[in-house]
């Protein structure tokens, strides 16, 4: 059984309150930094361990802080993003369901290495039942002199805040959140400047996501070079998982990176299959952002190799044939699954979520709905398809932010992977209403 | 001084200056187009992706390309930098997609639009567009909301370039209309039912690239290649009082501000010359002003085919 | 598309109960002086949870507190699709649409509801306790189909489900 490093205690009784949360060695590496550690020295661990954000851009961890602009006499902010909007992810709120003094630990431990004593969690307003978890957890933290002034007497302060969001999944983007996070719409903010050089209220800023954060307790605990040793090449540590749709038992799993794909789908101590003694049809590995992979590219690459849970083996192949770990949002269809219906739903999603700020999203996100609208409703023409792809080249990187891209490259892979099952849909627009297109084979090399 | 090289010119301009505004030192040509940049409002720019150029190598520094096109209005330029604007295929391309999208939605009713002549869309259009349109599904409507007696907004038309937001951030004291909602959704609006009016408001006319905004003063009572634009001054106490006055025969249709030829109201004396609410809207009588000489408009619309200068001009009547 | 927005009218400042009142306070104080407006949201929140939707009034009335215009208000509270404002029943259905819960039967789930309560969605049934509506993911997707209401999340949802969650909120209503 794999190593668990962030939600080993998770379903321990009570492991939500302090003290119980204290008995099972939490709070360890607020004591080992702040007691033994520089920041400098805390940030080279974070370095070492190669951790890459598990917010969905696997940006290095370690690299991001240390870009942290540090002029004198500005305040810094640690800014948690606990948004969690991607469609298929929900692995921070159980992280912060269960677990919240992890997340305040790692929390703490970060906003000493980045030298912020004002640091702040943004966690979407749907999950205020949640926030309500947080702020008691935050609350005990005070009391027990883990938040506040001279913070275990190490001459350290640091106050810790969770607000909520209002119904936006654009405030994932780090930039929205933290204009939503002054009280503003969440429109995205054009970069440069970067948030680490004019992030909250125009000051230095690093935006973390919860799992990256919560992954900073291990890292100090144990040290980064312990955390290197697990996974394979530059993905490195453990990862929480989502998986959802048409599996035996979807929920969160904690993997160490590298896992296949088959093991996590069918294995025993996963997914356990398709439900239903289905067959599997299609998997978007990473969140609903990340291209879709039709059955054969899902536990095999292209050239034929084992398909593993790392950002590399995900994203082998390229748009061509592979993905992207993303998010680790993994949501499964099995054969009775309607592709064209899926991207017209995804796509309606994007629609609803731009911000309308920019002409490409606002108006491209909205048409290709409409047009992919026609197509699940039998009113599409082949010209469509075709229209869908340009519409996408022409939103895809003209955007202020990426959100523009993650509507357009779904709606690409699906057609890419999936035509012939968009074009029976305008040659039989009857039956494609009644029955549903089944399995496609892979492609024969010729 | 930085050197940048746009489309081939080689320029140095101060650092900090926007890619954009690099190429309007240069002028001509090179310059991109810009639907939501204005220079006389910080902050503006970026949303409309019109001005989107190619950096083919990012300085002299770092002389890798840039992967993605850049908002040529929010980009600073570095030292050795090259640019590609009109010399990219990729950026004709793009900018033709960026035009089509703004036009999906658009009500495409030049006809009865009293922007006709000056828009900045239909420039775009007529240069980037295409003629056919491929958009098989119902444009968007918004249903119309009453800002009041002097300003018409017209939502249906409008791009969201923010820049009457900023103007009202800007230039009056108390907002009270800006962007609500999101998405395909989002609007120019009041919210609750509300005049916009305030002594500096009227500029958001001005600064509307499109016909979103127009002087109820003015609505439909001619185009404005009509009528003959002179520059005008007045004494106001609340403006700079210096204009340009829209006349047909001996009188005054509409008042604007001195516009250059982006499209911007002009710098005077080191400010740039809004005009007030009652220049604008309520001095139509051509004695109150000081008529200067006709204007040029420099740029390359209807407006400026000189149908001033026609025989029509002495003689309003045969156009009635 | 028709976008319907009509302009509302303009309404005075309504008041707050003391325990709204008191917990906006607490909000604003977590912001440092001059950056009280980062509590907006909270506080929308808790005006809606208070009226169950967030009127004009209540809006100008939040533009006092923190001192800023009442369109800044109004900008805010129409990007955040959280916020209600038309008045809606007690219960608010919001069911989640997204592909995640509608591999695993959303549509099924709606169509159930709307059947059960006798509206569609976006309506609210006669005697005003259930609004149902649709919203995007709601970070729920392996525990789906799923609806949120007053904050709690309701999941793998069945038709049985679905009728005993219905009838325990008819009686929580009535006290
Ligand atoms: C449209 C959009 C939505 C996003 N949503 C989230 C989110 O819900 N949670 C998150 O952690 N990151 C999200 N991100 C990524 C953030 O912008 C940012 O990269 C991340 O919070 C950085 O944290 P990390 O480096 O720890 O991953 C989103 C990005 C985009 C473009
Ligand atoms: S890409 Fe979409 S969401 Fe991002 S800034 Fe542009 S309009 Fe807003
Ligand atoms: S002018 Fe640059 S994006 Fe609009
Ligand atoms: S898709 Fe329904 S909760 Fe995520």
């Amino acid at each position: 059984m794999a190593r668990k490093l962030l939600i080993e205690h998770a379903e321990v009784p009570e492991i939500a309150s302090y003290d119980i949360y204290r008995m099972h060695g939490g709070y360890a590496s607020v004591e080992k930094a702040l007691k033994t550690m520089s920041p400098e020295e805390v940030v080279e661990e974070v370095k070492k361990s190669g951790l890459r954000g598990r917010g969905g851009a696997g940006f290095p961890t370690g690299m991001k802080w240390s870009f942290l602009a540090k002029p004198e006499g500005v305040e810094r902010h640690l800014v948690c993003n606990a948004d969690e909007s991607e469609p298929g992810t929900f692995k921070d709120r159980y992280l912060m369901e269960k677990l919240p003094h992890l997340l305040i630990e790692g929390m703490i431990t970060s906003s000493y290495a980045l030298g912020a004593r004002r640091s702040y969690i943004y966690i979407r307003g749907e999950f205020m039942y949640v926030l309500r978890i947080l702020e008691k957890a935050i609350a005990e933290a005070y009391a027990n002199g883990m938040l506040g002034k001279n913070i275990l007497g190490s001459g350290y302060d640091l106050d810790l805040v969770v607000t909520p969001g209002g119904g936006a999944y654009i405030c994932g983007e780090e930039t929205a959140l933290l204009e939503s996070l002054e009280g503003k719409r969440g429109n995205p903010r054009m970069k440069p400047p970067f948030p680490a050089v004019k992030g909250l209220w125009g000051n230095p800023t690093v935006v973390n996501n919860v799992e990256s954060i919560a992954a900073v307790v291990p890292i100090v605990n144990e040290g980064g070079e312990a955390y290197a040793k697990i996974g394979i090449e530059r993905s490195t540590g453990t990862k929480l998982i989502s998986a959802s749709g048409n599996l035996v038992r979807p929920g969160v799993y904690e993997i160490e990176l590298g896992l296949s794909v088959e093991e996590f789908i069918y294995g025993d101590d996963y997914c356990r299959g398709i439900a239903n003694g289905k067959q599997l049809k299609a998997c978007i590995p990473g969140g609903s952002s990340v291209p879709i992979l039709p059955h054969y590219l899902v536990t095999k690459t292209a050239a034929g190799t084992d398909r593993l849970m790392t950002y590399e083996s995900l994203a082998d192949g390229g748009f061509a044939s592979g993905s992207m770990l993303g998010s680790g949002g993994f949501i499964v269809f099995d054969e009775d699954q309607c592709i064209v219906k899926n991207t017209w739903n995804f796509a309606r999603f994007y629609a609803h979520e731009s911000c309308g700020q920019c002409s490409p999203c606002r108006e491209g996100t909205g048409w290709m709905e409409k047009v992919l609208y026609r197509l699940e409703h039998g009113q599409g023409t082949l010209e469509d398809i075709s229209l869908l792809e340009e519409i996408n080249k022409k939103i895809e990187g003209n955007t202020i932010c990426p959100l523009g891209d993650a509507a357009a490259w779904p709606v690409a892979a699906a057609i890419r992977h999936f035509r012939e099952e968009f074009e029976w849909h305008v040659k039989a627009p009857q039956e494609a209403q009644k029955r549903n297109f089944g399995l496609i084979s892979a492609p024969i090399e010729a | 001084m930085i050197k940048v090289t746009i489309d081939d010119v080689e320029i140095e301009v101060a650092p900090g200056t926007t890619i954009l505004n690099a190429a309007r030192q240069v002028g001509g040509e090179i310059v991109p187009p810009a639907m939501c940049y204005y220079s006389k409002l910080p902050g503006t720019g970026g949303k409309c992706r019109t001005c989107l150029v190619e950096v083919a190598a990012g300085s002299s520094a770092d002389p890798r390309p840039m992967p993605k096109l850049v908002a040529s209005c929010s980009t600073a330029v570095m030292d050795g930098m090259i640019v590609k604007n009109k010399t990219s295929d990729r950026v004709q391309t793009n900018r033709g997609g960026v035009v089509e999208f703004l036009l999906v939605n658009h009500p495409l009713d030049c006809p009865i639009c009293d922007q006709a002549g000056e828009c900045h869309l239909q420039d775009l259009g007529y240069e980037h567009g295409s003629a056919k349109t491929r958009y098989r599904e119902e444009r968007r409507t918004f249903n119309p909301i009453d800002i009041g007696n002097k300003i018409k907004l017209h939502m249906n038309r409008c791009i969201l370039c923010y820049r009457c937001v900023a103007v009202a951030n800007q230039l009056t004291d108390k907002r009270v209309h800006g962007v609500l909602h999101r998405g395909e959704h989002a609007e120019i609006s009041t919210y609750i039912e509300n005049a916009i009016d305030n002594d500096f408001s009227g500029n958001m006319i001005d600064v509307c690239p499109v016909g979103a905004l127009t002087d109820k003063t003015f609505r439909f009572k001619s185009r404005v290649w009509f009528l003959k634009p002179y520059e005008a001054e007045c004494n106001c106490e609340k403006c700079s009082g210096k204009a340009v006055v829209w006349m047909f025969g001996n009188e005054i249709f509409r008042v604007t501000a001195r516009k250059d030829k982006y499209g911007e109201v002009e710098s005077l004396e080191d400010k740039t010359a809004w005009i007030c609410n009652d220049c604008r809207f309520d001095k139509k009588d051509p004695t109150k002003w000081n008529l200067i000489g006709p204007r040029k408009i420099d740029r390359h619309s209807v407006i400026s085919q000189g149908k001033y200068a026609t025989k029509n001009d002495n003689n309003p009547k045969l156009l009635q | 598309m028709k976008v319907d927005h009509p302009q509302a009218v303009n309404e005075a400042p309504i008041e707050f109960s003391a325990q709204t009142m008191t917990e906006i306070q607490r909000v604003m104080g977590l912001f440092p002086e001059g950056k009280k407006k980062s509590a907006i949201l909270s506080i929308l929140h808790l005006v809606q949870d208070e009226f169950g939707w967030v009127s004009v009034g209540a809006m100008n009335k939040v533009a006092l507190l923190l001192n800023i215009q009442p369109i800044e208000v109004y900008e805010v509270a129409t990007f955040y699709t959280m916020f209600h404002l038309d008045p809606v029943g007690k219960n608010v259905l919001e069911v989640c649409r997204t592909g995640p819960c509608q591999l695993v039967g959303s549509d099924d789930l709606i169509a159930y509801i709307e059947e059960k309560l006798d509206i569609k969605v976006g309506e609210t049934t006669k005697d005003g306790l259930f609004t149902l509506k649709t919203v995007e993911c709601l970070g729920a997707c392996g525990y789906g189909p799923m609806l949120m209401c007053k904050y709690q999340f309701y999941e793998r949802l069945t038709k049985e489900k679905v009728n005993e969650m219905l009838d325990a909120m008819r009686e929580a209503s009535k006290s």
